[in-house]
């Protein structure tokens, strides 16, 4: 029997999220094994035609090129996942959707004219039918071998979407918000990440994008009154990795413009 | 030999380069025998870090810049720490500049580990990938995953996790970690260094073509260490400034074909960051250990021939691996993990030794702690002009090889670099800025 076809397709992202493929170092080979890599540019020269059974994809769409090409990209795929808060929520880059692109590329190149871009920098799920989801900045080498685990045996990804905190209940961390008055965005944070950040004494920022159902106005009501938070602050808090995903959006939005 | 006119005038296109970070792609044309033109196209769309940088809080930026590079997130959050702490006239020493600076050796480890054996390997062997090199190299392939790993553990324990590490603020670090939780690593870290010295042995026995070029070499240079994180900016023509004087020596240049800067030191050119550049300028300070394994891989105190940096890369793994277990082995905890730093109106400057080369950054602060500007001059970016440079003088030594072969010979010519385009993307002329 044939092995499926992986692919992996590149936009604008800083690539860390794909060298989580390498970095299994462990089940790399063993990878390798079960899947013909069919497309991993940053990792092969070969490059075998699609349609590809699993394809995953990291990186926004910021320019109108991109655009078409996760068109073709969609059309030559079984099964499209997208992997990391760039493909899932715009990424950082997102930050320019909050603004103006033009003044940003004339304050930034030498000679604009030579740079071509969209005014914002959008998930790939605005611009096609993506399969599966998977969250993080960078993501998780545990949930994407669970991703490519899933596929092969044409189950569905097992990925929590519940809260950091209770990865820190799990894990026995104390509260860096209750006992340190440590601002952390854990209560409206997705898991994933294994709760790293309290583990090392720092409030969670936000890496993994809104859990299900965030309470952000309860947090963000927290912040101000127990533990002083500006709301400046709570603009950048929420306006980072995730910043246009639809509950930080709204949240960054309705503190900028003092409407809670 | 084959010399017909179609041989002697065409172009050699690869529209999208393998085995490097980032989306580039590269156009050679042939015309009459000669070389007509080099483009090495950049078309990673850019991402605007140096805009969005502005109004965030400075306590912010090492989170952010490290979204630049997932290969080398250690040295985006360095170079931007040591500006914002040069800014706020802070000076962090002792063991906390130790930790950095074994953070550091851990990224060194990882990416030039993946580099080595991953990205630039299959070239000298003939194979597309590590994967296809592992069918018949199977225990190369083993060795380079081992050292990654060790490198990536490194940067886990100092730094929270591989890729984005979440322990590293301004003014030091959120949690030091135990001795003995840095001693669980050294056995690793004593193997590794083993399997470095055999890393030096392999790479040395590879081909190389017969090339070298008379570069003007760039790196930081320390009086005491081989440099990761503090140093002069110096140069094998005879510069030698402090970090802040930097600007003023080497500028930036936009061409239509990339949406990056081509840098020049002015009134000079072109110049060579990275592995090469480090080593020449440096060599003396390197350990006796890494020292012996160059000259043992024929290598003298500088190289000129840029395809034999996988060699300079592997020794610096030596160095890598020998200075995290000195590192170790000298570690006392600090009773406090991190020193206080207050913002103040001023501009500050840093520059660190990413795995591939000088990272400059500086950035302008208020009072209030908020960006006003920032400015970012990635490792590729300068090597842009050189790596052209080294195309244009090596292509008529192999133009009339078959295309695809030539096509492979120029790939790897491009991929001596180690370029990663991903972080060459975003460069900016700040000094426009209009608020």
């Amino acid at each position: 029997m044939a092995r499926p076809k992986l692919a992996i397709f590149k936009f604008a992202s800083c690539d860390g999220c794909q060298l989580s493929l390498l970095d299994c170092e462990e089940e790399l080979l063993a990878v390798a094994g079960l899947v013909e890599i069919a497309n991993f540019l940053e990792a092969s020269r070969a490059v075998v035609k699609g349609p590809y059974d699993l394809t995953l994809v990291e990186g926004s769409i910021t320019t109108s090129h991109d655009a078409e090409r996760i068109q073709q990209v969609r059309k030559q795929s079984r099964v499209l996942v997208t992997i990391g808060a760039c493909a899932t929520a715009g990424g950082i880059q997102a930050l320019r959707n909050f603004k103006d692109v033009r003044e940003f590329t004339s304050a930034v190149y030498a000679t604009p004219e030579y740079i071509s871009t969209l005014d914002a920098s959008t998930p790939i799920s605005q611009h096609v039918r993506v399969d599966f989801e998977l969250r993080g900045c960078p993501i998780s080498k545990a949930q994407l071998v669970e991703v490519l685990g899933s596929f092969l045996h044409g189950r569905r990804p097992s990925i929590p979407t519940y809260p950091v905190c209770l990865e820190c209940k799990r894990r026995g961390t104390v509260c860096v918000m209750t006992a340190h008055g440590t601002p952390c965005l854990g209560p409206v944070t997705q898991a994933g990440c294994g709760a790293i950040c309290p583990s090392y004494q720092r409030g969670c920022y936000g890496c993994f994008g809104p859990a299900e159902a965030p309470n952000t106005a309860s947090l963000g009501n927290a912040w101000e009154k127990s533990l002083g938070a500006s709301r400046p602050e709570l603009v950048r808090a929420f306006r980072s990795f995730n910043a246009y995903s639809a509950p930080f959006r709204m949240a960054s939005d309705a503190y900028e413009h003092e409407r809670t | 030999m084959p010399t017909s006119t179609s041989a002697r005038n065409r172009v050699v296109s690869v529209p999208a380069l393998a085995r490097v970070e980032g989306e580039g792609g590269l156009e050679i044309r042939l015309r009459g025998g000669g070389v007509a033109d080099v483009k090495l196209r950049i078309y990673e769309p850019p991402r605007f870090f140096e805009a969005f940088l502005r109004g965030r809080s400075f306590r912010e930026v090492p989170d952010i810049t490290a979204r630049i590079c997932g290969i080398c997130p250690v040295a985006y959050q360095m170079s931007s720490i040591h500006a914002m702490e040069a800014a706020c006239g802070v000076t962090v020493g002792g063991p906390l500049r130790a930790l950095r600076r074994l953070l550091y050796c851990g990224e060194w480890i990882e990416s030039h580990a993946l580099h080595i054996y991953l990205l630039h390997a299959p070239d000298f062997l003939g194979y597309e990938s590590a994967v296809h090199m592992a069918a018949d190299h199977a225990e190369a392939v083993q060795k380079a995953l081992e050292l990654k790993k060790v490198g990536n553990d490194l940067v886990t324990l100092v730094g929270g996790r591989e890729i984005h590490p979440v322990n590293v603020r301004v003014g030091g670090f959120y949690r030091v970690p135990t001795r003995r939780e840095l001693l669980a690593i050294s056995d690793r870290l004593k193997r590794a260094l083993d399997l470095s010295l055999e890393t030096v042995a392999f790479t040395a026995s590879l081909q190389f073509p017969d090339f070298e070029r008379g570069y003007e070499f760039v790196a930081l240079k320390h009086p005491e260490e081989y440099p990761l994180n503090e140093g002069r900016v110096a140069s094998t023509r005879g510069l030698d400034i402090p970090v802040s004087a930097y600007e003023d020596h080497f500028i930036e240049e936009h061409v239509p074909h990339a949406n990056a800067l081509h840098s020049v030191r002015k009134g000079h050119g072109a110049y060579h960051v990275g592995p090469l550049a480090r080593y020449a300028l440096n060599y003396e300070r390197l350990p006796k250990v890494a020292q012996e394994a160059a000259r043992a891989a024929g290598l003298g105190p500088v190289c000129r021939n840029p395809f034999r940096s996988i060699v300079v890369r592997a020794v610096e793994l030596v160095f890598a691996c020998h200075e995290a277990l000195r590192l170790i082995d000298t570690y006392e905890p600090p009773e406090r993990p991190f020193v206080e730093v207050e913002p103040r109106d001023a501009v500050g400057h840093g520059a660190s030794e990413a795995p591939r080369g000088l990272l400059y950054h500086r950035y302008a602060i208020g009072a209030d702690g908020l960006v006003r500007t920032a400015r970012i001059v990635p490792p590729t970016a300068q090597n842009q002009k050189t790596i052209e440079g080294d195309l244009w003088d090596f292509i008529p030594q192999v133009m009339d090889l078959p295309k695809e072969e030539l096509t492979l010979r120029c790939e790897q010519a491009v991929r001596n670099y180690d370029p990663c385009i991903s972080c060459a993307t975003h460069f900016l002329k700040v000094d426009l800025v209009r608020e």
